[in-house]
Protein backbone atom coordinates (compact mmCIF):
# COMPACT_ATOMS: atom_id res chain seq x y z
CA UNK A 1 0.00 0.00 0.00
CA UNK A 2 1.48 3.09 -0.94
CA UNK A 3 1.80 6.07 1.80
CA UNK A 4 -0.33 8.64 2.05
CA UNK A 5 1.86 12.14 2.45
CA UNK A 6 -0.13 14.95 4.02
CA UNK A 7 1.58 17.92 4.05
CA UNK A 8 -0.89 20.23 5.79
CA UNK A 9 0.26 18.61 9.22
CA UNK A 10 3.33 21.03 9.02
CA UNK A 11 0.39 23.64 10.39
CA UNK A 12 0.10 21.94 13.58
CA UNK A 13 3.41 22.78 14.54
CA UNK A 14 3.28 26.26 13.19
CA UNK A 15 2.35 27.34 17.09
CA UNK A 16 5.83 25.79 18.31
CA UNK A 17 7.51 28.14 15.62
CA UNK A 18 6.36 31.07 16.82
CA UNK A 19 7.26 30.08 20.49
CA UNK A 20 10.78 28.90 19.17
CA UNK A 21 11.45 32.15 17.60
CA UNK A 22 10.43 35.09 20.49
CA UNK A 23 12.72 32.57 22.64
CA UNK A 24 15.75 31.43 20.39
CA UNK A 25 15.47 32.28 16.79
CA UNK A 26 15.10 36.68 17.59
CA UNK A 27 17.56 36.48 20.52
CA UNK A 28 20.04 34.81 17.87
CA UNK A 29 19.73 37.47 15.31
CA UNK A 30 20.44 39.95 17.53
CA UNK A 31 23.67 38.07 18.35
CA UNK A 32 24.85 37.67 15.07
CA UNK A 33 23.76 41.22 14.41
CA UNK A 34 26.00 42.57 17.17
CA UNK A 35 29.14 39.95 16.36
CA UNK A 36 30.01 42.30 13.40
CA UNK A 37 29.15 46.02 15.09
CA UNK A 38 31.12 47.57 18.13
CA UNK A 39 28.69 50.19 20.31
CA UNK A 40 29.33 52.26 23.26
CA UNK A 41 25.41 51.79 24.65
CA UNK A 42 22.73 54.31 23.83
CA UNK A 43 21.95 51.82 21.16
CA UNK A 44 24.50 53.20 19.01
CA UNK A 45 26.05 50.74 16.51
CA UNK A 46 29.20 50.91 14.66
CA UNK A 47 30.34 48.50 11.69
CA UNK A 48 33.41 46.29 12.95
CA UNK A 49 33.06 43.72 10.20
CA UNK A 50 34.41 40.24 11.16
CA UNK A 51 36.93 42.08 13.40
CA UNK A 52 35.70 40.42 16.99
CA UNK A 53 36.00 36.91 14.93
CA UNK A 54 39.49 37.08 14.40
CA UNK A 55 40.28 38.91 17.58
CA UNK A 56 38.36 36.19 19.32
CA UNK A 57 39.92 33.43 16.77
CA UNK A 58 43.74 34.80 18.05
CA UNK A 59 42.85 35.40 21.79
CA UNK A 60 44.70 32.84 24.17
CA UNK A 61 42.12 33.79 26.47
CA UNK A 62 39.34 32.50 24.84
CA UNK A 63 41.51 28.95 23.88
CA UNK A 64 42.82 28.54 27.37
CA UNK A 65 38.99 28.52 28.29
CA UNK A 66 37.76 26.46 25.71
CA UNK A 67 40.66 23.75 27.25
CA UNK A 68 39.97 23.72 30.68
CA UNK A 69 36.01 23.29 30.03
CA UNK A 70 37.08 19.99 27.50
CA UNK A 71 38.98 18.86 30.13
CA UNK A 72 36.55 20.04 33.48
CA UNK A 73 34.03 17.39 30.88
CA UNK A 74 36.24 15.22 29.91
CA UNK A 75 37.65 14.45 33.86
CA UNK A 76 33.67 14.47 35.21
CA UNK A 77 32.82 12.14 32.44
CA UNK A 78 35.61 9.56 33.62
CA UNK A 79 34.27 9.88 36.95
CA UNK A 80 30.71 9.92 36.79
CA UNK A 81 30.24 7.34 34.22
CA UNK A 82 31.64 4.66 35.86
CA UNK A 83 30.56 5.78 39.00
CA UNK A 84 27.19 5.54 38.34
CA UNK A 85 27.82 2.16 36.70
CA UNK A 86 28.97 1.03 40.19
CA UNK A 87 26.49 2.47 42.35
CA UNK A 88 23.30 1.57 39.99
CA UNK A 89 24.41 -2.15 39.78
CA UNK A 90 24.68 -2.15 43.57
CA UNK A 91 21.50 -0.69 44.04
CA UNK A 92 18.98 -2.90 45.26
CA UNK A 93 16.31 -4.27 42.35
CA UNK A 94 13.50 -5.31 44.89
CA UNK A 95 12.04 -4.56 48.13
CA UNK A 96 11.87 -1.27 50.28
CA UNK A 97 15.32 -0.40 49.76
CA UNK A 98 14.19 0.57 45.91
CA UNK A 99 12.09 3.84 46.54
CA UNK A 100 14.67 5.17 49.58
CA UNK A 101 17.89 5.01 46.94
CA UNK A 102 15.56 6.69 44.08
CA UNK A 103 14.54 9.10 46.26
CA UNK A 104 18.24 9.53 47.72
CA UNK A 105 19.66 9.69 44.36
CA UNK A 106 16.58 11.96 43.08
CA UNK A 107 17.81 14.44 45.54
CA UNK A 108 20.71 16.02 44.55
CA UNK A 109 18.72 16.60 40.93
CA UNK A 110 16.07 18.64 42.52
CA UNK A 111 18.58 21.39 44.09
CA UNK A 112 18.97 24.36 41.87
CA UNK A 113 22.21 24.76 40.36
CA UNK A 114 22.76 28.34 42.56
CA UNK A 115 21.96 26.47 45.69
CA UNK A 116 24.51 23.58 45.23
CA UNK A 117 26.91 26.19 44.60
CA UNK A 118 26.55 27.98 47.82
CA UNK A 119 26.89 24.39 49.73
CA UNK A 120 29.31 23.55 48.86
CA UNK A 121 31.18 27.50 49.14
CA UNK A 122 30.05 26.36 52.64
CA UNK A 123 31.36 23.11 53.02
CA UNK A 124 34.97 24.12 51.51
CA UNK A 125 35.52 26.33 53.81
CA UNK A 126 38.22 26.09 55.92
CA UNK A 127 37.10 27.70 58.44
CA UNK A 128 33.38 26.34 59.36
CA UNK A 129 33.02 23.86 56.25
CA UNK A 130 32.94 20.15 56.79
CA UNK A 131 35.37 19.34 54.10
CA UNK A 132 37.49 22.53 54.59
CA UNK A 133 37.66 22.01 58.24
CA UNK A 134 37.93 17.87 58.31
CA UNK A 135 41.40 18.23 55.12
CA UNK A 136 42.72 20.83 57.19
CA UNK A 137 42.08 19.04 60.61
CA UNK A 138 44.00 16.05 59.07
CA UNK A 139 46.88 18.17 57.66
CA UNK A 140 46.20 18.94 54.62
CA UNK A 141 46.57 22.82 53.19
CA UNK A 142 43.22 23.17 51.56
CA UNK A 143 42.08 26.57 50.24
CA UNK A 144 39.94 26.75 47.21
CA UNK A 145 40.21 30.56 47.04
CA UNK A 146 43.51 30.54 46.61
CA UNK A 147 45.00 27.27 45.21
CA UNK A 148 43.90 26.64 41.44
CA UNK A 149 44.16 22.68 42.08
CA UNK A 150 42.25 22.98 45.57
CA UNK A 151 39.42 25.06 43.33
CA UNK A 152 39.59 22.55 40.36
CA UNK A 153 39.41 19.59 43.01
CA UNK A 154 36.11 21.03 44.72
CA UNK A 155 34.38 22.20 41.40
CA UNK A 156 34.72 18.50 40.17
CA UNK A 157 33.78 16.98 43.29
CA UNK A 158 30.52 19.42 42.95
CA UNK A 159 29.38 18.11 39.82
CA UNK A 160 30.14 14.67 40.97
CA UNK A 161 27.90 15.33 43.65
CA UNK A 162 25.26 16.90 41.78
CA UNK A 163 25.22 14.85 38.63
CA UNK A 164 26.01 11.18 39.46
CA UNK A 165 22.82 10.60 40.60
CA UNK A 166 21.51 11.18 36.74
CA UNK A 167 23.66 8.55 35.50
CA UNK A 168 22.79 6.28 38.35
CA UNK A 169 19.02 6.08 37.54
CA UNK A 170 20.02 6.18 34.09
CA UNK A 171 21.87 3.44 34.04
CA UNK A 172 18.81 1.99 36.74
CA UNK A 173 16.28 2.25 34.34
CA UNK A 174 18.38 0.45 32.11
CA UNK A 175 19.34 -2.55 34.44
CA UNK A 176 15.72 -2.97 35.64
CA UNK A 177 14.54 -3.43 31.64
CA UNK A 178 16.59 -6.81 31.48
CA UNK A 179 14.16 -9.62 31.59
CA UNK A 180 15.28 -12.11 34.67
CA UNK A 181 15.69 -14.87 31.46
CA UNK A 182 18.81 -13.96 30.57
CA UNK A 183 20.50 -14.03 34.46
CA UNK A 184 18.97 -17.25 34.45
CA UNK A 185 20.58 -18.55 31.40
CA UNK A 186 24.24 -17.16 32.17
CA UNK A 187 23.45 -19.18 35.56
CA UNK A 188 23.28 -22.05 33.67
CA UNK A 189 26.38 -21.25 32.00
CA UNK A 190 28.08 -20.34 34.64
CA UNK A 191 29.09 -17.09 33.54
CA UNK A 192 31.00 -15.18 36.06
CA UNK A 193 30.03 -11.66 37.41
CA UNK A 194 32.55 -10.01 34.89
CA UNK A 195 30.78 -12.06 32.09
CA UNK A 196 27.24 -10.80 32.82
CA UNK A 197 28.42 -7.08 33.05
CA UNK A 198 30.07 -7.45 30.03
CA UNK A 199 27.76 -9.31 27.97
CA UNK A 200 24.47 -8.99 29.33
CA UNK A 201 24.58 -5.49 31.64
CA UNK A 202 26.40 -3.25 29.82
CA UNK A 203 25.02 -4.24 26.06
CA UNK A 204 21.42 -3.63 27.40
CA UNK A 205 22.57 -0.39 29.08
CA UNK A 206 24.29 1.00 25.44
CA UNK A 207 21.41 3.14 24.59
CA UNK A 208 20.75 4.62 28.48
CA UNK A 209 24.50 5.78 28.95
CA UNK A 210 24.96 6.99 25.22
CA UNK A 211 21.74 8.99 26.85
CA UNK A 212 24.08 9.91 30.16
CA UNK A 213 27.49 10.64 28.35
CA UNK A 214 25.12 13.34 26.06
CA UNK A 215 23.53 15.02 28.45
CA UNK A 216 26.41 15.46 31.19
CA UNK A 217 28.93 16.18 28.24
CA UNK A 218 26.77 19.23 27.36
CA UNK A 219 25.41 20.13 30.48
CA UNK A 220 29.34 20.04 31.55
CA UNK A 221 30.26 22.16 28.43
CA UNK A 222 28.17 24.80 29.13
CA UNK A 223 27.98 24.80 33.29
CA UNK A 224 28.12 28.35 34.88
CA UNK A 225 26.46 28.75 37.90
CA UNK A 226 28.04 26.52 40.36
CA UNK A 227 31.54 27.29 39.36
CA UNK A 228 30.54 30.58 39.78
CA UNK A 229 29.28 30.22 42.70
CA UNK A 230 31.71 28.68 44.19
CA UNK A 231 34.58 29.91 42.98
CA UNK A 232 34.06 32.70 40.62
CA UNK A 233 36.08 31.74 38.19
CA UNK A 234 39.31 32.02 40.10
CA UNK A 235 41.45 32.30 41.61
CA UNK A 236 43.13 34.23 38.38
CA UNK A 237 41.48 32.66 35.64
CA UNK A 238 42.09 29.08 36.88
CA UNK A 239 38.21 27.69 36.59
CA UNK A 240 36.92 30.01 34.12
CA UNK A 241 34.76 27.93 31.69
CA UNK A 242 33.66 29.60 28.80
CA UNK A 243 30.40 30.66 30.05
CA UNK A 244 31.62 32.62 32.69
CA UNK A 245 34.04 34.34 30.19
CA UNK A 246 31.59 34.81 27.94
CA UNK A 247 29.48 36.72 30.97
CA UNK A 248 32.51 38.44 31.86
CA UNK A 249 32.95 39.64 28.67
CA UNK A 250 29.20 40.61 28.05
CA UNK A 251 28.23 41.99 31.20
CA UNK A 252 31.74 42.69 33.14
CA UNK A 253 33.10 44.34 30.38
CA UNK A 254 30.00 45.67 28.26
CA UNK A 255 31.67 44.30 25.10
CA UNK A 256 28.63 43.06 23.18
CA UNK A 257 30.68 43.07 19.97
CA UNK A 258 33.44 40.48 21.09
CA UNK A 259 30.68 38.59 23.24
CA UNK A 260 28.35 38.22 20.45
CA UNK A 261 31.41 36.59 18.40
CA UNK A 262 31.95 34.28 21.29
CA UNK A 263 28.25 33.47 21.55
CA UNK A 264 28.45 32.18 17.91
CA UNK A 265 31.38 30.16 17.99
CA UNK A 266 30.16 28.43 21.18
CA UNK A 267 26.78 28.10 19.82
CA UNK A 268 28.49 26.52 16.77
CA UNK A 269 30.48 24.15 18.29
CA UNK A 270 27.59 22.81 20.37
CA UNK A 271 25.54 22.22 17.81
CA UNK A 272 28.35 20.13 16.41
CA UNK A 273 28.61 18.35 18.95
CA UNK A 274 24.88 17.59 19.56
CA UNK A 275 24.60 16.56 15.87
CA UNK A 276 27.53 13.83 16.44
CA UNK A 277 26.09 12.96 19.40
CA UNK A 278 21.94 12.93 18.09
CA UNK A 279 23.33 11.21 14.79
CA UNK A 280 25.53 8.35 17.01
CA UNK A 281 22.14 7.77 18.78
CA UNK A 282 19.41 7.55 16.13
CA UNK A 283 21.81 5.79 14.34
CA UNK A 284 22.43 3.21 17.29
CA UNK A 285 18.58 3.03 17.13
CA UNK A 286 17.99 1.67 13.56
CA UNK A 287 20.77 -0.38 14.18
CA UNK A 288 19.28 -1.99 17.02
CA UNK B 1 6.60 47.86 15.73
CA UNK B 2 10.33 48.72 15.81
CA UNK B 3 13.00 46.66 15.49
CA UNK B 4 16.17 49.03 15.86
CA UNK B 5 17.13 46.98 19.08
CA UNK B 6 18.39 44.15 16.53
CA UNK B 7 21.03 46.34 15.50
CA UNK B 8 20.63 45.22 11.59
CA UNK B 9 22.45 46.24 9.10
CA UNK B 10 22.12 45.17 5.29
CA UNK B 11 25.02 42.67 5.34
CA UNK B 12 23.47 40.69 8.29
CA UNK B 13 19.76 41.16 7.20
CA UNK B 14 21.18 39.54 3.27
CA UNK B 15 22.84 36.48 5.13
CA UNK B 16 19.38 35.99 6.90
CA UNK B 17 17.23 36.80 3.72
CA UNK B 18 19.47 33.91 2.25
CA UNK B 19 19.19 31.07 4.81
CA UNK B 20 15.00 32.08 4.92
CA UNK B 21 14.90 31.48 1.04
CA UNK B 22 17.02 28.18 1.72
CA UNK B 23 14.60 27.34 4.06
CA UNK B 24 11.05 28.29 1.59
CA UNK B 25 12.97 26.11 -1.22
CA UNK B 26 13.34 23.44 0.67
CA UNK B 27 9.71 23.95 1.83
CA UNK B 28 8.86 23.86 -1.68
CA UNK B 29 11.16 21.06 -2.78
CA UNK B 30 9.19 18.88 -0.06
CA UNK B 31 5.83 20.13 -1.23
CA UNK B 32 7.02 18.97 -5.06
CA UNK B 33 9.15 16.05 -3.85
CA UNK B 34 7.41 14.93 -0.35
CA UNK B 35 9.73 12.46 2.02
CA UNK B 36 12.67 14.27 2.03
CA UNK B 37 14.92 11.66 -0.16
CA UNK B 38 16.49 9.92 2.32
CA UNK B 39 19.46 7.42 1.39
CA UNK B 40 22.77 6.31 2.43
CA UNK B 41 25.51 8.04 1.35
CA UNK B 42 29.39 8.52 2.18
CA UNK B 43 28.95 8.87 6.01
CA UNK B 44 27.15 5.50 5.63
CA UNK B 45 24.08 6.26 7.66
CA UNK B 46 20.72 7.41 6.39
CA UNK B 47 20.10 11.42 5.53
CA UNK B 48 17.62 13.09 4.24
CA UNK B 49 17.68 16.65 2.18
CA UNK B 50 17.60 18.46 5.33
CA UNK B 51 20.17 17.01 7.17
CA UNK B 52 22.32 17.42 3.72
CA UNK B 53 20.86 21.27 4.30
CA UNK B 54 21.94 21.28 8.02
CA UNK B 55 25.69 20.03 7.41
CA UNK B 56 26.13 22.06 4.63
CA UNK B 57 24.96 25.29 6.54
CA UNK B 58 27.27 23.63 9.61
CA UNK B 59 30.59 23.08 7.62
CA UNK B 60 30.19 26.26 6.21
CA UNK B 61 30.33 28.17 9.08
CA UNK B 62 32.94 26.33 10.28
CA UNK B 63 34.92 26.96 6.97
CA UNK B 64 34.63 30.52 7.11
CA UNK B 65 35.87 30.74 10.91
CA UNK B 66 38.86 28.50 9.78
CA UNK B 67 39.67 30.55 6.93
CA UNK B 68 39.36 33.88 9.26
CA UNK B 69 41.60 32.55 11.95
CA UNK B 70 44.21 30.62 9.59
CA UNK B 71 44.16 32.50 6.28
CA UNK B 72 42.60 36.31 6.89
CA UNK B 73 39.79 38.38 6.78
CA UNK B 74 39.03 38.09 2.85
CA UNK B 75 36.46 35.58 2.97
CA UNK B 76 35.19 35.09 -0.77
CA UNK B 77 37.04 31.86 -1.08
CA UNK B 78 35.97 30.43 2.16
CA UNK B 79 32.47 31.47 0.57
CA UNK B 80 33.53 29.48 -2.68
CA UNK B 81 34.85 26.84 -1.01
CA UNK B 82 31.88 26.52 1.28
CA UNK B 83 29.57 26.49 -2.07
CA UNK B 84 31.68 23.42 -3.02
CA UNK B 85 31.33 21.66 -0.09
CA UNK B 86 27.73 21.88 -0.12
CA UNK B 87 27.17 20.52 -3.52
CA UNK B 88 29.57 17.61 -2.31
CA UNK B 89 27.20 16.90 0.56
CA UNK B 90 23.75 16.90 -1.27
CA UNK B 91 25.77 14.81 -4.26
CA UNK B 92 27.57 12.44 -2.04
CA UNK B 93 26.21 12.15 1.86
Amino acid sequence: MEKTWNNKAWFLVLPVLVLVAFSAVIPLMTVVNYSVQDTFGNNVFFWAGTEWFEELLSSDRFWQAMVRNLVFSFIILAIEIPLGIFIALNMPKKGWGVPVCLVLMALPLLIPWNVVGTIWQVFGRGDIGLLGYSLRSLGFDYNYVNDPYDAWVTVILMDVWHWTSLVVLLCYAGLVSIPDAYYQAAKIDGASRWAIFRYIQLPKMNRVLLIAVLLRFMDSFMIYTEPFVVTGGGPGNSTTFLSIDLVKIAIGQFDLGPAAAMSIVYFLIVLLMSWVFYTVMTNYDSGQ
Amino acid sequence: MSFTWMAWTLPTALFFITILVLLCGMAIWEYVSPGGNPRVGVLRFETTRGDRLFLSLLGSAFIHLAWLGLVGPNLWWALALSVVYAVGVFRYV
